[in-house]
Order: C-alpha cells, then sequence, then structure tokens
C-alpha cells in the first residue's frame, strides 16, 4: 500500500465541458505530442503502420449517443486521469511507485520504481493508465507538469497542452482547491460534477453537462390576415435608397 | 507496509522545449493555421498553435497536431522515379532530378511546340494556385484546374454571382456577436478552427445553433437544434422559409432597395431576346422605377422612391418588373409552404414555420446596434450599424449535389431578404471580398496555339454564352469540358472528369497529364476502379498507352503514384517556403485583409523539391514568358524569389504585406526584397486591421471601397450591389430560347432553359429523378473525420489509430426493417457497382441515408502501410458506387456534376442495402509494391525528441 499525503489546499485538475466539446480529438493528439517528448516520453505505438496500430494516450475521446429517434444526441467524452483525492490507483501500488503530490495534488507514476504490475489500472475504475508495453511501466496523464511551472515558456502557455490547444474551449485548468479561483466558479456556475462520485474516490477533475437546450423559444408566429393581393402591402411602402 | 514516495521522484518543472522556434503556417488540411513549431537537435519536437494568428488564434486541431507524424511519415517519397514497369505495377527506378526534369521538359515541350492543351495541368490540394494557374498561362494549355470542382465551387460561384462573396472562404458568422445561427451541411474541415471557435462562443453567450445535416457528428452534435434533413433538399427547405417570410411580411425591404437590384427592372418580353435582362439606359446602367417622377431612373440615384413592386411602362412601350415582384410573386406561390416540402425534406411543416419565426425575431426585433457612424456608397450618413443577428454557414452537403449552386443561391437570398449580409451579427464578408458582382473576368482558353501563351487565365467566370470554351463547331476547347453547355459556370474547372476524357479522347486525346497532390486514382475519384483501368489502358492499335503520358508530384506514396510515368516528389509543408496568397485564396477574416507564408522550419532529407520550385524550373526550362530573363535565364531563383519579387499586376504581387521598397505599402506597392524576411519577422503572416467604420456593410461602405481600392483588392469603390436576381444566367437561357450568336445544341436547350434560372429554384438531385426509383431507396454520402484531411491521415501513426478503418452508419429503426443487424456485412449497391461493407447503427442520422467516413479505406500496400492494416483489410471508399457518368431523364449520358457548374454530385448517390455473405472487403485490388527509396515502417515507435536520435 501507498499512502496518500494528507490533503493539501492545491488541488489542481481539469474542468471539461461537454456543452462544446466537439469530438475533434485535438486535446488527445496535442496531448500525444507534448507528453511523447515530455516528462513521461516516449508515448510508444505499437504496430503503427501495420494491422493493429494502438498506442499510449494520456488522454482519449469518446463518442456516444443517447436517448432515441429525434431526442437523441450525440455526445463527446474526452476520458483523462481525473486526479483523484482518494485514488486507488495510488493506495494499491506495492511499490508506491504510483504518487500523489502533497503540493497540488497531481497523481503521477514514477518510472524507476513502477515494476509494472499493473495493479492501478486494475483499480482505476476511469481506465486512465496506460501501459507502455514496451519499457515495462504504467504511464499516466501528468497534467503537464512539465509544462505548468515551466519557466521556459511563456506565463499564459503554462497549462496542460490539451487546454492550450482545445478549439472550442471545452477545457479548462485550474486549482479546484480554491473555491474563487476561475474554474471553481465555472463548475460551480454550469452545475459541474463528478463521474461516478458513488465510487468514492472524489476526483478532481470536473466535467461540465451540455447546456440545457434549446435556450431560445420562438414567438408566437404572426396573425397574417388573408389579403386577396399579397402585393398591395407593398406598393405604397415608403422606401428610398 | 505503508511508504511514503513522492519524494522518490525528481522531476525536472521546467525542461527547455526546444533549442530552437519557428513560426510557419499548417497544411494538414485547408484551414492554414499559424503554428509555432519547436525543434530540439534538428528534429520536432512540438508543433502548437500561434496565439497571435489571425486564423487560428492559438488553438490547434488534431490534424496539426499530428504534424510531427505526417512529416516523418514512412509514405515519404524519397527521390525522382520513372515507371519501369506496366502502369499500374507500380514497378520504378530512382532517378537524378536532372534526368528527371530533362524528360519532364522534353514531353512538355513537345507538347507546347505542337498543341499545348495536350497538356492537361491539374493541381489538386494546390495552395498555390496564383502560381500554377499563370504557369498554365504561360504555357498557352486552356487545360488548368485544382480540385475546387469536386470540392465546393458550387458554393463560391453561387456565392460570388450573387453577393460578391462566399461562404468558408470568403466570408464566416459574425462569431462574436451573432445570436442565431443556420449551418447547412458542414464538416468539421470547412473550416476547422473558426467554426469550433466561433460555436464554442456562441454557446457560452446563448446564441441558437440550428444545424441541418441528415448525419448528427462532429458540429451538428453541438446544435440546439438538429434537423436530419434529407439530402438535397436543403433549397426547398430554405425557399420554405421564404415562403413563409414573405407571407407574412417580414423582410427586410429597406435592406432590399437600398443594397440588392430588388428594385432593378426586369424586361417583360416573352420570346424577345431582351426578356429578362435588366432595363438599362444609354450608359447601360439598370433602371428602377421612381414612384416620385413615375420614370425609370438610374437604380442606383439616390433619393429615389423605388417601385418594388408592379408592371411598369418604359418610355420606349416595353414592359418591366422590378426584381422583386418577380421574386414575391415566385416563393408565395403555395409550392414553397411549408406543408408542401415538409415530407420531402423530412422536417414537419410546423418546425419550418417557427424557424421562420425564429429567424425574423432574431433579425428584427432582437437587432444589433454599434454606435459607429458610417457613410454608403450613395452618400447617406448612418450614425449606428444596425445589425440582424442571423447567420450561415453552408458547405460540403450543399456543394456536393447536382443541385447544389442554385440551393447555395437560396440561401444567399434568405439571408438577403432578412438584411442579414455583413452586418453586424450576421454572415460577414472575409476580406479581400466583397468583389463586384458578376465577378470579373471569363476563363480564356481559344486561341491555344503552339509556343504561344494564352491572353489570360484559363479560370474565370462567364458572363453569359459568349465566354463559354466552345470551339466554333461547337467542341469543348477543354478536356474536362467546362465551360461547355454541360457545365457553362465551372469557374474550378472539372478534375474529376480529366482522366475518363482524357482515356476516351473526347473532346481530343491529350499527350501529357501532370498533375499534383490529389489522389485521382482512388478516393478523389469517382470510381476509381475505371480510373485505375483508363490511366493504365493502351490502345491495341498501337500498343501505347491512351494517356501517353502521366507526371505526377506528391510528397507521398499515394495510390495515385503506381500510375504515373514521372514522379517528381514534393517536400513536405515543413520543409517549404509557400504563400497563401491574396492573389489566390488568402487568409483574410472580416477585420481586414491577411495572407501568410510558410517558411522551411527543417531542410529535406531526401532528394525532393517543393513543387513550386520544380514548376518554376519546368517554365525556364521551356523558356515560356516570365519564368525567363531576356537573355533566357530563369527570371527567378526559387519559390521564395518568386514570392517576393513576381508583379501579376503592377504593385501587385503574391503577398499583401511589406510592399514598397521601404515596406510601407500596403497591398498593393513595388516588390520589396526584404519582404519574406518581414513576413519570418512577424510569424510569417500579414494582417490590416480595418478601421472600425469599415467592418461592417462593406458592399455599400464609401469609407471601405475607398481603401479596399487602394489596396488593390477591388477594381472600383463603387458599390456592389447584391444579385437577388442573376442576369448573367437569364442570358444562358435567352441563348436556350434561341437567341444571341452563340447557343446550345438543340438537345441541350431545355436542360439549360431548366436550370439557368435568374431566381434561385429547387430541383431534385439529378439522380433522383432516374427511373427505377424504388430501386434505389437510400441516398449514400459520406462525412469528414475532424482528424483526417481526405486520404492523408492514414499515413499518420498517431491518426490512424483513431480511425484505421471505416464503417457504414445505418439509422437503427431502417436496418432493423431491413434485417440488419450491428456488425454484420453488408453490400452497398447502386446503379452502376457495389462495395461491402461493416454495418454500425446510429439514431441520429436521417432514416433514409447511410454514410460512412470519408478517405479512410485505402489501396493494400499504398500510403507504405501494412499489407493486412484495417484501412484496406476491412476499409471500404463509397467512391467505388459513383460513377462519373450519368444517363439522364432525356436519355443522354452527362458528367455526374451540377449543370450549371460542373461542380461533382458526390451526395447525390442513392443506394439500396443487402446482406452479405463473406466477410471479405470487397473490391479488393493487388496489394501495391513498395516504391524504391521507402522502407518498412517500425512496427515500434518510441518518437521521443528529447532523447539523442
Amino acid at each position: 500500500m501507498t499512502a496518500i499525503p494528507p490533503p493539501g489546499g492545491k488541488k489542481l485538475g481539469l474542468v471539461i465541458d461537454l456543452d462544446t466539446c466537439v469530438g475533434c480529438h485535438a486535446c488527445a493528439v496535442n496531448c500525444k505530442e507534448w507528453n511523447t517528448s515530455g516528462h513521461s516520453a516516449p508515448l510508444p505505438d505499437f504496430d503503427a503502420y501495420q494491422a493493429k496500430p494502438q498506442g499510449v494516450w494520456f488522454n482519449r475521446v469518446h463518442s456516444y449517443e443517447a436517448g432515441e429517434g429525434n431526442d437523441s444526441r450525440t455526445v463527446y467524452f474526452p476520458r483523462s486521469c481525473l486526479h483523484c483525492e482518494e485514488p486507488a490507483c495510488v493506495t494499491v501500488c506495492p511499490t508506491g511507485a504510483s504518487y500523489k503530490r502533497a503540493e497540488d495534488g497531481i497523481v503521477l507514476v514514477n518510472p524507476d520504481t513502477c515494476i509494472g504490475c499493473k495493479l492501478c489500472s486494475w483499480a482505476c475504475p476511469y481506465g486512465a493508465r496506460e501501459f507502455d508495453e514496451d519499457a515495462g511501466v504504467m504511464k499516466k496523464c501528468t497534467l503537464c507538469i512539465d509544462r505548468i511551472y515551466n519557466t521556459n515558456i511563456p506565463e499564459e502557455d503554462r497549462v496542460p497542452a490539451c487546454v492550450a490547444t482545445c478549439p472550442a474551449q471545452a477545457r479548462h485548468f485550474g486549482d479546484l482547491g480554491d473555491p474563487n479561483s476561475a474554474v471553481s466558479r465555472l463548475v460551480a456556475e454550469r452545475e459541474g460534477y463528478d463521474l461516478m462520485p458513488e465510487l468514492g474516490y472524489k476526483p478532481v477533475n470536473k466535467y461540465l453537462p451540455p447546456r440545457e437546450r434549446p435556450r431560445y423559444a420562438a414567438p408566437a408566429e404572426p396573425a397574417v390576415e388573408s389579403v386577396a393581393n399579397p402585393f398591395l402591402r407593398w406598393i405604397d411602402r415608403a422606401l428610398s435608397r | 507496509m505503508t511508504r511514503p514516495s513522492a519524494a522518490a521522484e525528481v522531476i525536472d518543472l521546467s525542461p527547455v522545449v526546444g533549442d530552437e522556434v519557428k513560426y510557419t503556417t499548417c497544411y494538414m488540411c485547408a484551414c492554414r493555421c499559424g503554428i509555432k513549431v519547436h525543434l530540439k537537435d534538428g528534429r520536432l519536437r512540438y508543433i502548437e498553435g500561434n496565439r497571435n494568428h489571425p486564423v487560428n488564434k492559438g488553438v490547434l486541431c488534431g490534424k496539426g497536431s499530428a504534424g510531427i507524424m505526417q512529416h516523418y511519415s514512412p509514405a515519404r517519397l524519397h527521390k525522382p522515379l520513372l515507371r519501369v514497369g506496366e502502369r499500374g505495377a507500380g514497378e520504378f527506378k530512382e532517378i537524378e532530378w536532372d534526368e528527371a526534369l530533362n524528360l519532364a521538359t522534353e514531353w512538355l515541350g513537345n507538347v507546347r511546340a505542337t498543341d499545348p492543351k495536350r497538356l492537361a495541368f491539374f493541381t489538386g490540394r494546390d495552395q498555390s494556385q496564383s502560381l500554377t494557374g499563370w504557369w498554365a498561362k504561360q504555357f498557352g494549355t486552356p487545360n488548368f484546374a485544382a480540385h475546387g470542382g469536386f470540392c465546393s465551387v458550387n458554393m463560391a460561384t453561387a456565392g460570388l454571382y450573387s453577393i460578391g462573396g462566399s461562404f468558408w472562404e470568403f466570408g464566416e458568422p459574425d462569431w462574436d456577436r451573432t445570436k442565431y445561427l443556420l449551418m447547412f451541411g458542414v464538416a468539421e474541415d470547412h473550416d476547422s478552427n473558426p467554426i469550433k471557435t466561433g460555436l464554442a462562443k456562441l454557446k457560452a453567450r446563448g446564441a441558437k445553433f440550428v444545424s441541418l445535416n441528415p448525419v448528427q457528428t462532429g458540429y451538428s452534435a453541438l446544435a440546439d437544434e438538429f434537423l436530419a434533413i434529407r439530402p438535397g433538399t436543403d433549397g426547398l427547405f430554405v425557399l420554405a422559409l421564404v415562403h413563409e417570410l414573405l407571407r407574412t411580411d417580414r423582410i427586410d425591404l429597406e435592406f432590399l432597395a437600398s443594397y440588392s437590384n430588388a428594385i432593378w427592372l426586369v424586361i417583360n418580353n416573352p420570346g424577345g431576346s431582351d426578356d429578362g435582362l435588366f432595363a438599362r439606359d444609354a450608359d447601360g446602367k439598370p433602371l428602377a422605377w421612381d414612384r416620385t417622377t413615375e420614370a425609370p431612373v438610374d437604380a442606383s440615384t439616390p433619393g429615389i422612391r423605388p417601385a418594388v413592386v408592379g408592371t411598369l411602362t418604359l418610355p420606349d412601350g416595353r414592359r418591366a418588373r422590378p426584381v422583386f415582384q418577380l421574386l414575391a410573386e415566385r416563393y408565395l406561390d403555395g409550392k414553397y409552404a411549408p406543408d408542401a416540402v415538409a415530407e420531402r425534406c423530412g422536417i414537419p411543416a410546423a418546425t419550418i414555420r417557427r424557424i421562420a419565426t425564429e429567424l425574423a425575431d432574431v433579425a428584427f426585433n432582437q437587432t444589433i446596434e454599434i454606435d459607429q457612424p458610417w457613410t454608403d456608397t450613395s452618400g447617406r450618413r448612418h450614425e449606428k450599424m444596425i445589425g440582424r443577428p442571423v447567420s450561415m454557414h453552408a458547405m460540403r452537403g450543399i456543394s456536393a449535389h447536382s443541385n447544389g449552386f442554385q440551393t447555395c443561391r437560396s440561401i444567399h437570398l434568405l439571408q438577403m431578404l432578412l438584411g442579414a449580409i455583413d452586418t453586424p451579427g450576421s454572415w460577414r464578408y472575409k476580406s479581400p471580398y466583397p468583389k463586384p458582382i458578376p465577378p470579373a473576368a471569363g476563363p480564356v482558353g481559344k486561341g491555344s496555339n503552339p509556343n504561344t501563351m494564352l491572353p489570360g487565365m484559363a479560370l474565370g467566370f462567364p458572363q453569359g454564352p459568349q465566354d463559354l470554351l466552345l470551339e466554333d463547331d461547337g467542341t469543348p476547347i477543354r478536356i474536362d469540358k467546362a465551360f461547355t453547355w454541360d457545365a457553362p459556370l465551372a469557374a474550378h474547372g472539372m478534375m474529376h472528369m480529366v482522366i475518363a476524357n482524357a482515356w476516351a479522347g473526347d473532346p481530343y486525346k491529350i499527350d501529357t497529364l501532370f498533375m499534383y497532390m490529389a489522389n485521382m486514382a482512388w478516393n478523389s475519384s469517382m470510381n476509381p476502379g475505371e480510373s485505375m483501368r483508363m490511366l493504365a489502358d493502351k490502345d491495341p492499335a498501337t500498343g501505347e498507352y491512351r494517356i501517353p503520358h502521366v507526371i505526377y508530384s506528391d510528397a507521398y506514396f499515394s495510390e495515385t503514384v503506381p500510375y504515373a510515368d514521372l514522379i517528381l516528389p514534393d517536400t513536405t509543408y515543413l520543409e517549404r517556403w509557400d504563400c497563401i496568397s491574396m492573389l489566390d485564396r488568402p487568409i483574410g477574416s472580416p477585420d481586414g485583409p491577411a495572407d501568410a507564408i510558410r517558411q522551411p522550419v527543417l531542410a529535406p532529407d531526401r532528394d525532393v523539391r517543393p513543387f513550386q520550385d520544380i514548376v518554376l524550373e519546368l517554365g525556364a526550362r521551356l523558356q515560356l514568358p516570365g519564368f525567363v530573363k531576356d537573355d533566357g535565364s530563369p527570371a527567378y531563383r526559387d519559390y521564395p524569389d518568386y514570392i517576393a519579387n513576381h508583379e501579376r499586376t503592377p504593385g501587385i504581387g503574391p503577398l499583401g504585406g511589406w510592399r514598397g521598397t521601404d515596406g510601407t505599402a500596403v497591398g498593393k506597392g513595388a516588390a520589396n526584397p526584404d519582404q519574406l524576411a518581414r513576413y519570418v519577422d512577424n510569424q510569417c503572416f500579414w494582417r490590416h486591421r480595418l478601421p472600425d467604420e469599415q467592418l461592417y456593410f462593406k458592399h455599400a461602405n464609401a469609407a471601405y471601397l475607398r481603401d479596399a481600392h487602394a489596396m488593390g483588392l477591388v477594381p472600383n469603390t463603387n458599390q456592389i450591389v447584391l444579385q437577388l436576381y442573376v442576369e448573367p444566367l437569364q442570358r444562358f437561357r435567352l441563348a436556350a430560347e434561341g437567341h444571341g450568336p452563340v447557343q446550345p445544341p438543340d438537345e441541350k436547350r431545355a436542360r439549360v432553359r431548366r436550370y439557368f434560372d435568374p431566381l434561385p429554384i429547387w430541383y431534385a438531385p439529378v439522380e433522383d429523378t432516374a427511373p427505377e426509383q424504388a430501386a434505389w431507396p437510400l441516398h449514400a454520402i459520406t462525412q469528414r473525420p475532424s482528424i483526417m484531411y481526405h486520404s492523408w491521415g492514414s499515413q499518420n501513426a498517431w491518426l490512424r489509430q483513431i480511425y484505421d478503418r471505416n464503417h457504414l452508419y445505418m439509422n437503427r429503426r431502417t436496418a432493423t426493417a431491413l434485417g440488419i443487424a450491428e456488425d454484420d456485412f453488408v453490400w452497398v449497391i447502386s446503379r452502376t457497382g457495389r462495395v461491402k461493407g461493416q454495418v454500425r447503427l446510429m439514431e441520429g442520422v436521417n432514416p433514409d441515408t447511410v454514410w460512412t467516413w470519408n478517405a479512410i479505406g485505402k489501396r493494400a500496400g499504398a500510403w507504405n502501410l501494412g499489407a493486412d492494416a484495417p484501412e484496406s483489410r476491412d476499409g471500404f471508399l463509397l467512391n467505388h458506387v459513383i460513377s462519373e457518368f450519368r444517363k439522364e431523364a432525356d436519355g443522354m449520358l452527362q458528367s455526374n456534376s451540377d449543370p450549371i457548374t460542373g461542380q461533382a454530385a458526390w451526395y447525390d448517390l442513392r443506394v439500396r442495402i443487402e446482406k452479405a455473405d463473406t466477410a471479405v472487403a470487397d473490391p479488393r485490388y493487388s496489394t501495391l509494391p513498395r516504391p524504391p527509396g521507402l522502407t518498412a515502417p517500425p512496427h515500434l515507435l518510441r518518437f521521443n525528441a528529447s532523447e539523442p536520435a
């Protein structure tokens, strides 16, 4: 068992807006390109050009349909590590390789001590762990820990790659431990929710539900008197040009 | 045992990202976003969106984010190749550039010295058409076009003839202000990031977004209201909205009177040669009827009180009616009533009426007022800019039907009736648009003579039958038969017809087919099996190939490579100079003109050359005028030299920024040898922000037109009057009725007369009118996945993990009724062929429509993928069941195109679905062998630019 540090005030995480996520995979691919040369590099690809291409991705986008007939909707759902406050993937780790940082709550894996037993991926109910078969170690979303504090990149770019690149502004990054942060306010305003809260892992990342639709109701149709010659109404219209 | 752990890992929180940053322009799709490329030890470390760039403002889509894998693709060609086996066998030997260019020069020189039109030069997804088009002109062949004829020509042409701009490239919704967006048939790549960003803005503001699309994916998934319209009926839906708005008098008549040709008088003289043309004064100016003087006057006269309805008698006794009268008569007809169209469109009449009410409510009751005075071209000062905040956007779903031109015109008609053109909150022109209507020059192709350049550009915009490219005996001048009676307004050419026509020698045989960046032996062709056969076919009488020479330039090993004799390998987009030119399709925004360049981020590690350098060198070797100096030496050292120094007309060159010898001129000015350096310093783009008073009403904004003229964007400062009624169409119709020197042959008169209606019409997609409709009950269309640009994405190790095969998507209830279940293999059978696919069921699709992702299916071996790759093993191309020809109701064989513009009618396709017995893909073609220079790609990729190579 690996212990979880006492909860700190800071809980860095993502807020993902399912109202504007257009399922374009920009976040997933940009994550891949940043991280394949980043802190947990590389993110290998197996059978990259052959029969069964599959690799390590820290972020994946799924699509679902909900409802039937005219009521059905297509929903896109990006999935990555939720940096839970009580992560089973950490407590289950036999070597301490899987750990949660006290200072900001980010859940990481230390590749030097990971023995590749995969207990953490069995423990994670969100399927957010990715095994590097080639190196024999578990990998996962680092919340771009090599970007968010990086003094070598401009301050406005110090957010996870998925957030920086999202064309639909469906991803937000910040301190969910601070009730006054922009992300916390967003969660409050939009009634953001936890994924599978009943499991008790207290995910830090939040999802914003699709906004209610339609938000615009048409006025009543105008009553138009039946006129024998509809053109009459335009004959005397005072127009100028 | 419990152990603390965090201390165990040492984390470098501030790694150096790379050792160099270079800005350039993305080319992972047609969107042309600005990118910031990080390099480490000469390798690509990271590509991100450029925050300062006007197109993407810092974001980058999934395609752009996969640029690293595109650049390092194992499908990259390495060296010029010469075919050594039979065409199609894929047997090549590597040759040196000098030999390759000598050979090309020999073939092309012979063509030019004998009959230049025997060169067909088609440049596919070319972003340098201002160069390639000019090269074709200087060579002297009319047979030039890029891929617009099978992409978006319906949109572009309908827009340019109607409002002087168009959806996508020449206009966009006012994302920051619009309150209501109607989107028709748009997939994610037209365009990519700006629409995604724009939709997010709409949703944050609570604006309403309505999507009409048979398929609920991508943007449609975000829609507040999704209407699963039947393919090809959008025009009917729109005209029902028009009917409702007219019926209830919810239109902006003041806007129409001031800014459109609603008040122009149309001569009513049935049977006469002037019937349906505008009444004009002695100077040729269109007339309106002034109710003050009760006399016709120049319609542009300020202060008149124009009549909008009625039948009036001109001083010469001819009768005439204002355009608005004709318009109202037509669309008030009951056949456009919502109840009359609902079933056909698959949208309830009540929904159509409600949408009309919503549009009118937003346009007229929720106006936007900006405290910004402006003055119109009539000299009237307006204290405010008043906006009608309804906007529209449309693309492939409209464009790829044989009724797409008129459907797109219908949407523009709707915009005009609502007064929602270039106002705050509505659709806006992207600079350098608007342009005068009709668009300026006609196509040029007559007078093609040995060793002689053409007097003008091959592609253009016909003003009437006199501009058609026909020999005196009526023979088409162009190999693709663009600008003939079959496709008079084929402003982008008809690339989809080139191979079939060249093979048949109809209208004539060609010698050399020179193509760039279009996969014409696979997903860019209708009926690719036939395309492959034709490319490899020999004339039994001579034993020679029917298309004697095929030259192809591409960066990658596509399915088309094996069908060429000579391969000129191009660079990747990160290894080249390029310009996104004001002369072609620049990246201007509604806030002002902009253009951009690409600069090489990396030097090629292969023996390849940028295609544009090849074009310039061939031009010099062929001694084409403009490509050589007086002494015969090359006029341009290379493409960057051309970009900076070429002037198309005095002061106008490929780029608008930093012109003039000191770099201070905007848009127009002398060539500046330092220009590219200035672009590089400015992150590879230039933009000019218009002053606030010029941001809206550009078609009639005096200050805007004055400055736009000074910048060389428009030829004069005249008001650009929006055209509800398009007179050039009537000129074609009059010819069909027997008037004028150039008339269609008798068998084509009825067709021209029918389709060339100067007011928008709806007609069923031509395929829907073919006999035995019951045998083909379903529509079949494709959608673009957001992470693939045509066939390019599958060679990308990352992108193919997202889609490595496609399925056939069917409405669950429709499939169930046919006894088809999820994962069944089925035959998709059309009038001309069949293809096998595996079924996925879904709810969000029009019940009479099946669909699949475009261009995922690959030929085995192509793109250097394993022969057992899912793309070829399980994927399929719908193209196999689309014919480039169709037999029409009158029995004539026509190209499968819009009869006005020649736009490829991909989405007219009708099919039936039958359960298949086996799971084996069909059709299957032999596995393509790997060309020389390419090596077997690795199974395991551990790309890490931070590690020493």
